[in-house]
């Protein structure tokens, strides 16, 4: 099982949820955030002072998956979130020992 | 007020002792009957001038500061608004629009302290006198309301209430009766129809000057947090200049033409200022911002105020023209030149637009150039200079006076909170209340 965490520009969400529910992913969580990367931050301007805003505000989704889907998980959400800018995000997949469903105990690959 | 000036008007001509007699207020107007009309404007006028403190300036200040000072900046504005209220209760119409024998030049207050003896038949012009005391108590709120800009985020909340009181019984109580209520500049031919110079003038100079003393906030000019709500400052910015309606038409104390009029300039002194600084912003920033825009519309309220009932549409176009400009300016010429955190511009706005909009009525109020008309015997540029010494007089007495109160405020319970403090938000800090769950 893998645990994929992405984190994507706040716009492309509901692309992200189609493309996974068309492949078969059931769950998803989606937090607010904010950080920065090569995008760095912005520049604001009220009343002719500019304020440097140093975090960008961005969405992170974790998507807890089967081994055989990870790989058409990370395309889909790559493919949905990819906007060819830079700030578009990142995708973070790592290794997930166990999973369990609170309402039944089910575990692992039978509680996606 | 319209009714003193205008009388001042029409009698000026008429030397004689009777006449000077008539121009000390209120005996001024005794000749004019009670007017059921006049008196439903201003007390509609009075509520429309109460909601521009509650909540109108605190949401519009709110949404301009770090999230976790909003609570303070609305917990200044709703405090200083009781406060002054029990003040003008007190001693505060005594010293602007009592009798003060003398001293009348200078100071009223030798009668009318606890408003003792205006009961409900006693008559201001038309209107109730008991109703001109709470028309003009909204005015004396939000005049301190207005100084609050100058010191968000770091003072004291002890500082402030002492600041206030102080400042409207010295500061603001004397200047409004030199002015309003029969003193030496309203004697000089002072024009200032709802404010600009008794409202905006003392509490911009003041602003600056507080500001000054107090020091800028952490990280002043270079690392300071944006505005956390833009929104919040909308709807606050749209509430004054509904209330404002109030504040201008209801200073002609009358449900009459003059009212209509400094209604619709009013407005048009807003909307063009608005779309001035807006349009600067695009130009040089290209962006038009809503912070931009709402604070181009206070610019044009504050400098509309002083000339409301004076002037003609044409002349409010290029007042609201010349306050756009202007203010948009010396907001930045404020923090970036002379370094001063006023932090949310109180003297760049309010201060230089109603200055700017005293010395234009002197102009815009000629009948050349569609005003109403100057008093007889008066030229457009013997009025500017009458125009000036209100200015001027009234902004070094706020300024000294207002020093003075700042040391002993600063002596008795201290300005500034802690750097701690300070970082960790007033909201919390001073009143164990956080607007945001962060």
């Amino acid at each position: 099982m893998k645990m994929i965490v992405a984190v994507i520009k706040p716009h492309r969400l509901d692309q992200v949820r189609d493309a996974l529910t068309a492949i078969g992913v059931h769950g998803l969580t989606v937090s607010e955030v904010r950080g920065y990367g090569r995008q760095g931050g912005h520049t604001e301007i009220y009343r002719g002072a500019e304020y440097q805003v140093n975090f960008v505000p961005k969405l992170k989704l974790e998507v807890a998956v089967s081994n055989d889907l990870s790989e058409r998980v990370v395309e889909a959400i790559r493919d949905a979130a990819n906007n060819d800018q830079i700030g578009d995000g990142k995708i973070f997949v790592a290794d997930l020992e166990q999973i369990m469903r609170i309402r039944t105990g089910e575990t692992n690959d039978e509680a996606l | 007020m319209k009714k003193r000036l205008s009388n001042h008007q029409v009698f000026v001509g008429v030397a004689t002792t009777f006449a000077l007699a008539l121009l000390s207020y209120p005996a001024a107007a005794a000749d004019v009957a009670f007017s059921g009309a006049d008196t439903a404007w201003i007390l509609t006028s009075t509520a429309l001038v109460l909601f521009m403190t509650l909540p109108g300036l605190a949401l519009f200040y709110g949404g301009l500061v770090r999230a976790n000072n909003v609570l303070s900046v609305l917990m200044h504005c709703f405090a200083i608004a009781c406060l002054a209220s029990i003040l003008w209760l007190i001693g505060g119409y005594a010293l602007a629009f009592g009798d003060g024998g003398g001293a009348q030049a200078w100071i009223g207050g030798a009668e009318k302290w606890f408003l003792l003896g205006i009961g409900p038949d006693v008559l201001s012009g038309s209107i109730p006198e008991i109703l001109f005391v709470m028309f003009q108590m909204t005015f004396a709120i939000i005049t301190p309301a207005l100084i609050v800009g100058a010191y968000v985020e770091r003072i004291k909340f002890s500082a402030v209430m002492l600041f206030s009181g102080l400042w409207l019984i010295l500061v603001y109580a004397p200047v409004c009766h030199w002015v309003w209520g029969g003193g030496w500049l309203s004697d000089l031919g002072v024009m200032d129809f709802a404010g600009g110079i008794v409202v905006h003038v003392t509490a911009g100079s003041s602003a600056l000057l507080l500001a000054k003393v107090l020091g800028g906030r952490r990280g002043f000019p270079k690392d300071l947090r944006p505005p956390h709500n833009p929104g919040m400052t909308m709807i606050g910015a749209a509430m004054l200049w509904v209330g404002w309606f109030g504040f201008n038409a209801g200073s002609a104390l009358a449900a009459d033409g003059s009212a209509s009029m400094a209604m619709l300039v009013t407005h048009i002194s807003a909307a063009t200022a608005s779309i001035t600084w807006a349009f600067l912003e695009w130009r040089r920033f290209g962006k038009s911002s809503l912070v931009g825009i709402v604070t181009g519309m206070v610019a044009g309220l504050a400098t509309i105020t002083p000339a409301s009932g004076f002037v003609g549409p044409l002349g409010a176009l290029f007042i609201g023209f010349a306050a756009g400009v202007l203010c948009h300016f010396c907001v930045e010429w404020v923090k970036q030149k002379i370094h001063i955190d006023d932090s949310l511009d109180v003297f760049a706005v309010h201060g230089v637009g109603g200055a700017l909009g005293t010395l234009l009525t002197a102009f815009f109020a000629a009948a050349s150039l569609g005003g109403m008309g100057l008093a007889e015997g008066t030229s457009m540029g013997s009025q500017f200079v009458t125009q000036l010494i209100g200015v001027v007089a009234v902004l070094v007495w706020s300024v000294v006076i207002s020093f003075v109160i700042i040391k002993v405020v600063s002596a008795i319970v201290g300005l500034r909170v802690e750097d701690e403090e300070e970082i960790e938000g007033l909201d919390l800090i001073a009143h164990g209340e956080r607007g945001y769950d962060l």
